[in-house]
């Protein structure tokens, strides 16, 4: 896949999200990719909890070391959990970004971070996902939403709960409904 | 069959209110077109030409007597009377309304049927041979198979927005009667001594850029099937286009790697879960193989029925020609599978009206234990009749339309549903269909003519499949006329091959015609019997060519 020359669209923060079911202040700044070529300046980094560019992060994280703990990342469609891999425990919390609710690569990022890189922090989707793939992301491991533009928190969450039952395996339910139809 | 269990129903039924919440909003202008078209599209909801169109989802193309009889409910309440069977074993409404759609389903669920997954950029209906049971060249019954994976893949969290569509096709014989070359994956079931596995092929397809599916693995082991489908798709789900949806079906990508590269990440990825609880207990394998047991057939001398069937042959040349066209072996002595023709003279190919729905059911009732099976190239098979009974069946299937005696021949054709109802078709297709069916009706010539596949597109989609007819038609458009591109040489099954493109495109008027020189040079050379495909694959396309263009002397 040729490297994108410009930056692709940037997930927003909005100021308030669901976790684990629940509408809750957003307490954390998520940092822009900064334009290609260009270098972060880390004297700019906002103080408290951030939410960098995974790769920003890699490259600086030396230099970040006594922040560490309110050092978050963000992992963009086409970096996949792989990037991270054995480090993620190491992160409170990790964001993935859905460029477009149709890019569903970040399903899989979510699931690889749970179950093969055993991430026990705060999994949040960013970027353009819609209510309707809430489900799923649950299903992938997510349990942060945070979504872009003025949304009706309060009834979104009603989509969590579409489902009552699935047959595959996920983050949620580790047995596929064969091993549990006897 | 598989039978719904209370697990089952529940599933279906949140998907059914979950899509009439959908609806709702999206009529109250809460969803935008944009937001709306992948929900409705996981629905199997187009917006077409002239109304919506539903595809409903026929697992593997099996259905039971209650289910066609709704079916038939269905096709008078919300649409004109009618239905379409697919190439792809489902059924389509050309006119339900859009604020239907919610009922429609419910309707559907309640024997068991949906529209889950039926199009949008998801695993789709996985499809099979529609001798699935009975064919003496059967390894093992496929369809156990399609149904752990149809569960496997229903509403999969992981692979819900793929870089596109996705088709699986299963193959339980030694002869591919399910296309499995031309799917993104195909998997075919081998025995290895006493064990069975499955060959794993992936990356074929139709569509702009045809492609034969190349083999990743050569025996699966049984338990793996599904733990090996998911490192598949894992891995497209990562790497494939989506900067370009006429390069992002897993054939590019396959392509793009090479399938030794695509085979090796599948492995790596395939290890890492092989062992997880995707891994098929003997358990469920016997869980599935149980509701696809063999009915009560009733033991029968088969020499005798055998030749008391040739005694009503003799006696009647109509049922003779039906006979030998529409029926087909079965393994068990004194039976046969006798396919329904949905192809007469003047009906679009695959379109059966309400009453006819009900006719199969009441046919699949009395004569074959009350079950159907859509073909992939739209027709229906009854598969369990009694020979004893083939003459009765006969008699009532003519009643209905649906004993045209043409099955594999020139008239039996594949065809989309064209530039008529579809808003992606370069052109139509059903009026081609017509004009050759009422060129080649004389039974005796399309008889001496053989086997022979003639499949239409309306576009490069290719939903007629073209690519694999062994005279392939495909609908363009030059400076907004409906033109016509001949192809010759394809095939969907074991030989899998693409047909080539003959030369400059034709004007829909002289299809025929073209068609008429094809079939004229192709009886001048072939060798007493020989089918179509091996004079061609003999003598080439070239032959043809000079034919066809040919300028009058």
């Amino acid at each position: 896949m040729p490297k994108p020359v410009k930056l692709g669209p940037q997930p927003g923060n909005p100021s308030e999200l669901i976790i684990s079911g629940e509408i809750k202040t957003n307490e954390w700044q998520l940092v822009p990719q900064v334009e290609p070529g260009e270098e972060l300046d880390l004297t700019s980094l906002p103080p408290g909890k951030i939410i960098l560019p995974l790769r920003q992060w890699l490259k600086h994280c030396e230099a970040l070391s006594e922040r560490s703990g309110e050092i978050g990342v963000w992992l963009d469609s086409e970096e996949g959990a792989k990037l991270i891999g054995e480090e993620a425990n190491q992160r409170p919390l990790i964001a993935v970004h859905f460029p477009a609710f149709a890019d569903g690569r970040g399903f899989t990022a979510g699931r690889m971070l749970r179950e093969r890189y055993r991430f026990t922090g705060e999994l949040r989707a960013v970027g353009g996902f819609m209510r309707d793939q809430l489900t799923y992301l649950q299903r992938c491991g997510f349990n942060a939403y945070a979504f872009e533009g003025e949304q009706p928190l309060a009834s979104l969450k009603d989509s969590m709960s579409d489902f009552g039952d699935s047959y595959q395996t996920g983050v949620d339910q580790p047995l596929p409904m064969f091993r549990r139809r006897f | 069959m598989y039978r719904y269990d209370d697990r089952d129903r529940a599933i279906i039924n949140d998907r059914v209110a979950q899509f009439r919440g959908q609806t709702e909003r999206y009529l109250a202008g809460e969803l935008s077109e944009e937001q709306f078209l992948p929900l409705r599209l996981q629905n199997g909801l187009y917006i077409q030409r002239l109304a919506p169109m539903l595809r409903i989802a026929v697992p593997y193309g099996l259905l039971n007597s209650a289910q066609l009889r709704r079916l038939a409910r269905v096709s008078r309440d919300y649409d004109k009377g009618y239905a379409h069977f697919t190439t792809r074993q489902n059924l389509q409404y050309n006119w339900p309304q859009l604020e239907d759609v919610p009922a429609i389903l419910n309707e559907l669920a309640e024997v068991e049927m949906h529209a889950v997954q039926t199009s949008g950029n998801c695993i789709r209906n996985t499809t099979s041979d529609p001798f699935a049971g009975i064919a003496l060249d059967e390894i093992a019954d496929p369809r156990p198979y399609c149904e752990l994976i149809r569960q496997w893949s229903t509403f999969h969290p992981e692979f819900a927005f793929l870089p596109r569509k996705f088709k699986i096709a299963v193959s339980g014989s030694e002869q591919d009667r399910a296309a499995i070359r031309v799917h993104d994956i195909g998997v075919q079931i081998v025995r290895r001594g006493e064990e069975i596995g499955f060959q794993v092929l992936v990356g074929g397809g139709q569509g702009r850029t045809p492609v034969i599916a190349e083999t990743i693995r050569d025996f699966l082991p049984e338990e793996d099937l599904l733990s090996y489908l998911e490192a598949i798709i894992r891995v497209y789900n990562q790497l494939g286009r989506r900067d370009n949806k006429y390069k992002a079906r897993i054939k590019i990508l396959v392509k793009a790697l090479g399938p030794e590269e695509f085979g090796r990440r599948v492995e790596e990825e395939w290890l890492h879960i092989k062992d997880g609880a995707e891994k098929l207990t003997q358990e469920a394998l016997a869980w599935a193989k149980s509701f696809f047991t063999s009915p009560d057939y009733r033991a029968f001398d088969g020499a005798a029925t055998e030749t008391a069937l040739q005694q009503q042959a003799d006696g009647d040349k109509a049922f003779a020609r039906w006979l030998e066209r529409n029926t087909y072996p079965h393994r068990v002595p004194g039976y046969r599978a006798i396919k329904l023709s949905t192809k007469p003279t003047g009906v679009p190919p695959g379109d059966v009206t309400d009453s006819q729905l009900d006719a199969i059911a009441n046919l699949a009732d009395t004569f074959s234990f009350g079950q159907a099976r859509v073909t992939h190239d739209q027709n229906v098979v009854l598969a369990d009749v009694e020979q004893d009974e083939l003459y009765a069946l006969w008699q009532q299937a003519r009643k209905y339309g649906f004993a045209t005696p043409n099955i594999g021949t020139l008239t039996d054709m594949i065809c989309c549903p064209g530039g008529d109802y579809c808003s992606l078709a370069n052109a139509k297709s059903i009026p081609v269909a017509e004009a050759i069916q009422r060129r080649f009706d004389d039974m005796d010539y399309l008889y001496d003519l053989g086997d022979l596949n003639l499949n239409i597109s309306g576009c490069m989609n290719a939903c007629g499949h073209h690519h694999v007819g062994h005279i392939g038609i495909l609908g363009v458009d030059k400076k907004g006329e409906e033109f016509y591109q001949i192809q010759l040489g394809g095939s969907a099954s074991n030989d899998a091959s693409l047909a080539k493109v003959l030369g400059p495109s034709f004007s829909r008027a002289e299809v025929p015609e073209v068609i008429g020189k094809i079939l004229d040079l192709f009886v001048e050379l072939r060798q007493t019997e020989e089918p179509f495909i091996d004079t061609y694959n003999r003598i080439g396309l070239q032959p043809f060519k000079e034919r066809v263009y040919a300028k009058a002397s």
